[in-house]
């Protein structure tokens, strides 16, 4: 298992591996949304929260089809099948390579995009509390959607239909949390409830994704 | 008689060709019939005439989710016991549940024009549906985009075990929030605050007349998708031979 994550965080940080692309688009998306409403702090303030949210969420989906999609082509998805390893634990170390290269380093750069997003710095703790707890979710889901799309020439398009709504859950404890902190209070309960599906998720995601995968592998 | 004889496609096609024309028959009489009585009934105190919308928005909102629920168990009963109709079930069911999630929404914004002064909001009930359409129409994506049936079959079940969930999930998300303008049930067996029989009798008849429009569309759209698949495999055999 070590072996893989290692191997795909390779792929990933190399050249052509698109790491950081998806840092590169989050910070395009803060950029273009003040040009979009105005230059006003309060109104950036009040919307800051759903803005990075929705940001994170799609910087994540723009990496998703990188998760099987090359590994199927080039046929060592074929040899991870029958490796020892079960299909389940590959995709969930396929899943942690994806967050580790497009999760975590959203989770470290957020409260910059905040600052420029105006949201208040009380939220800022929220907001890394919570994309670190809901990130991990948004990969797992992710590599769901990979693993149903990954034997279909264009399915790019048909994996962001598929994926964008069962992110909702995650969007909206995530994005409440935050929106929760910028009004001086306590996000509490929606992150631990955000928490709770990030678990469940890992828990069973697996299995599903593996399914698909098999069946695309028969 | 049980489901498991009408994996047999022979079988399935023989018994509800028979079932067929009374199926047309219940559904051209009931729902004309309960459309008409609930065109009929005196105007609401309050809404006026516009609560005759409901005979479309409640039958058309109450099929919309027990056809999912349809496919979810078409669906489990393909992957558990490779039922080939079940499977072909789920598909047909999959765009009427989308047309009937379609019906409900916009129903839902005229009637909300007038009674609530705003044609969409972001409540939970209108913001869940929303989603379901959503659901539904990566579900009918999926399947037009695989090739294989059988993978698609598969793959589309699993989608639909996964998005159910997720779909129950999302309505209670929804509810944490925003607290809803939507009203609460009123059809209830437990008496107290629900609707008067007035409106309620038309209404039920109007739900019987959905659910019968569906179970009509379904066996028709299942019988096309095997008369297709047969149609298919004579021209393969044809091309070998």
């Amino acid at each position: 298992m070590l072996a893989l994550l290692i191997r795909d965080l390779r792929l990933a940080t190399r050249a052509g591996g698109g790491f950081g692309l998806g840092l590169a688009f989050f910070l395009i998306v803060c950029t273009l949304v003040p040009f979009g409403v105005g230059p006003e702090g309060g109104t950036l303030a009040l919307i800051a929260p759903g803005i990075l949210w929705v940001g994170a969420l799609l910087a994540c989906l723009l990496s998703l089809d990188r998760i099987f999609a090359l590994d199927w082509e080039d046929g060592s998805l074929d040899l991870l099948a029958t490796a020892p390893l079960p299909m389940e634990g590959a995709v969930l170390v396929k899943a942690a390579a994806h967050w580790i290269t497009t999760g975590l380093p959203l989770v470290v750069a957020a409260p910059v995009f905040g600052i420029l997003l105006h949201l208040p710095s009380g939220a800022q703790g929220w907001l890394v509390a919570a994309l670190l707890l809901g990130t991990p979710a948004l990969s797992i889901l992710g590599a769901f959607g990979a693993a149903l799309t990954v034997g279909l020439r264009r399915g790019g398009l048909l994996m962001s239909l598929l994926v964008l709504p069962l992110y909702v859950p995650t969007l909206i404890f995530g994005a409440e949390a935050v929106r929760r902190g910028a009004a001086g209070g306590d996000g509490t309960t929606p992150l631990v409830l955000l928490a709770g599906i990030t678990l469940a998720t890992l828990a069973a995601i697996p299995f599903a994704a593996a399914g698909a995968l098999r069946v695309n592998l028969r | 008689m049980s489901i498991w004889e009408y994996a047999n496609p022979v079988k399935f096609m023989r018994t509800s060709g028979a079932v067929l024309p009374w199926l047309v028959g219940a559904t051209a009489i009931c729902l004309p019939a309960g459309l008409i009585w609930g065109w009929s009934v005196p105007e609401d105190y309050k809404q006026g005439a516009t609560v005759k919308i409901m005979f479309l928005h409640v039958p058309s909102a109450m099929m919309a989710i027990n056809i999912w629920v349809m496919m979810l168990v078409a669906s489990l009963i393909w992957l558990i016991r490779r039922h080939h109709v079940s499977a072909l079930a789920a598909r047909a069911a999959a765009p009427i549940g989308a047309v009937m999630t379609v019906v409900a929404l916009v129903t839902g914004a005229v009637w909300g024009q007038p009674t609530w002064g705003t044609w969409w909001e972001w409540d939970p009930r209108l913001t869940s549906f929303l989603i379901l359409l959503l659901f539904y129409l990566g579900y009918m994506a999926l399947w037009s985009a695989i090739e294989n049936p059988d993978s698609a079959a598969d793959l589309t079940g699993v989608m639909c075990l996964v998005g159910s969930v997720f779909a129950f999930l999302s309505r209670y998300a929804a509810h944490f929030w925003n607290q809803g303008l939507h009203q609460g049930s009123t059809i209830s067996v437990a008496p107290g605050d629900r609707i008067s029989s007035v409106y309620s009798y038309p209404l039920y008849t109007c739900m019987l007349g959905f659910f019968l429009l569906f179970v009509t569309l379904l066996l028709i759209r299942t019988r096309t998708e095997i008369r297709r698949r047969r149609t298919a495999a004579l021209l393969a055999r044809e091309m070998r031979a």
